[in-house]
C-alpha cells in the first residue's frame, strides 16, 4: 500500500487551513483598519 | 499633579493596563510581525524538513511524515484550549474587557486546528491501523474537544445580549477544561490503539533527534502562527467594536433631528 496519497492529503489539508485562517485574519484586519481610519477622519473633519 | 487620580489608577503591572483598546492596539501592532514572520518561516522549514529530509520510520515507512503536521496540530488544539480557558477565567473573575473578545477569537481557530488534528490523524490511521477512525480513548476525547470548541463558537453567538453569550461560553470553556487531562492521560489510563507519548517532561524522547528537530521546529512555527492569527483576529474585533460604538453614537446624534423632521 502506497502512503503517498495520505501524506499528500495531510500536507494539503494543513496548507489549506493555514491559508484560510491566515488570509481570512489578514483581510478582516485590513477591512477593519480601513473602515476605522475612514470613520476617524470623518469625525475629525466634523470637529 | 492630581494625586486622587493617580491613586485610583490600577497598578502599572496589572493586566488591566491592556484593557485600554488604544494601548492594546498599539502593543499588538508592534507584536504582530514578530509572531507572523517567524511563525511562517519556522512552519515552512519544519514541514519541508519533515517531508523531504527527515528519515522514514523503520516500521511505519514514509507515513511517519504525517507526524510533522499531526503532532503540532494536536499540541495546539490542547494549548489553544488552555488559552481559551485562561481568557474565560479572566473574563469571569476580573471582567477584563478584552478577555471576552480574545476568547471569542481563539475558539474558531482552535476548532480549525482540532479539525486538522482529527483529519491528519485519520489519514495517518488508515495506512497504519487499516481504519480512518476507531472509538479509541485518545481519538474520542479529541473529538470531544472539537465539539467543545464548536459549542463555544455557537454560545458566543447564541444570545442577543453579547455579555450573556460571552458569560455562558466562558462557563462552558472552564467546565470543558476537564477534557484536557483526559486527552493527555488517555493513552496511559486506557489500553488504546493510539501510541503513547514519545516526548515527556521526565524521560528522554523515544524518537531519533533527526525526527525530533523538524517536529520541534514545526511545532514552534505552528504555535507562533496560531498566536499571530488569534492576535490579528482580536485586533480586528477591538476595531470592529470601536466602529460599532462610533456608528451608534452617530446614529444617536442624528436621531433627534430626524424625529423633528
Amino acid at each position: 500500500m502506497t502512503h503517498l496519497p495520505f501524506i499528500a492529503g495531510s500536507y494539503a489539508a494543513t496548507l489549506l487551513a493555514i491559508a484560510a485562517f491566515g488570509l481570512g485574519a489578514r483581510q478582516r484586519l485590513r477591512r477593519a483598519t480601513i473602515r476605522l481610519a475612514a470613520l476617524d477622519r470623518r469625525a475629525a473633519a466634523r470637529r | 499633579m492630581d494625586l486622587s487620580i493617580a491613586a485610583a489608577s490600577p497598578p502599572r503591572r496589572s493586566l488591566h493596563r491592556f484593557a485600554n483598546p488604544g494601548q492594546f492596539l498599539r502593543l499588538a501592532a508592534r507584536l504582530q510581525p514578530w509572531l507572523t514572520w517567524p511563525g511562517l518561516l519556522l512552519t515552512a522549514v519544519g514541514l519541508a524538513w519533515g517531508l523531504f529530509y527527515a528519515p522514514a520510520d523503520w516500521q511505519q515507512g514514509d507515513a511517519v511524515r504525517i507526524m510533522y503536521v499531526h503532532v503540532p496540530a494536536a499540541w495546539l488544539a490542547s494549548a489553544g484550549y488552555v488559552g481559551l480557558a485562561a481568557a474565560s477565567f479572566a473574563a469571569l473573575v476580573w471582567r477584563h474587557p478584552l478577555a471576552d473578545l480574545a476568547a471569542a477569537e481563539i475558539s474558531p481557530v482552535g476548532a480549525g486546528v482540532t479539525a486538522l488534528c482529527l483529519i491528519t490523524g485519520s489519514l495517518w490511521g488508515r495506512p497504519m491501523w487499516g481504519a480512518y477512525w476507531v472509538w479509541d480513548a485518545r481519538l474520542t476525547s479529541m473529538l470531544l474537544l472539537f465539539f467543545l470548541y464548536l459549542g463555544h463558537v455557537a454560545l458566543v453567538r447564541a444570545f442577543d445580549d453579547p455579555v450573556r453569550g460571552a458569560r455562558s461560553a466562558a462557563i462552558l470553556a472552564l467546565v470543558g477544561a476537564i477534557d484536557l487531562p483526559i486527552i493527555k492521560y488517555s493513552v496511559t489510563w486506557w489500553n488504546t490503539l493510539h501510541q503513547p507519548a514519545s516526548i515527556t517532561l521526565t524521560g528522554a524522547p523515544t524518537m531519533s533527534m533527526s525526527m525530533l528537530w523538524p517536529l520541534f521546529i514545526a511545532a514552534l512555527g505552528f504555535t507562533l502562527g496560531f498566536g499571530a492569527i488569534v492576535l490579528a483576529r482580536t485586533r480586528s474585533a477591538v476595531m470592529e467594536r470601536r466602529l460599532r460604538g462610533l456608528m451608534l453614537a452617530a446614529a444617536e446624534r442624528s436621531q433627534p433631528s430626524a424625529s423633528r423632521g
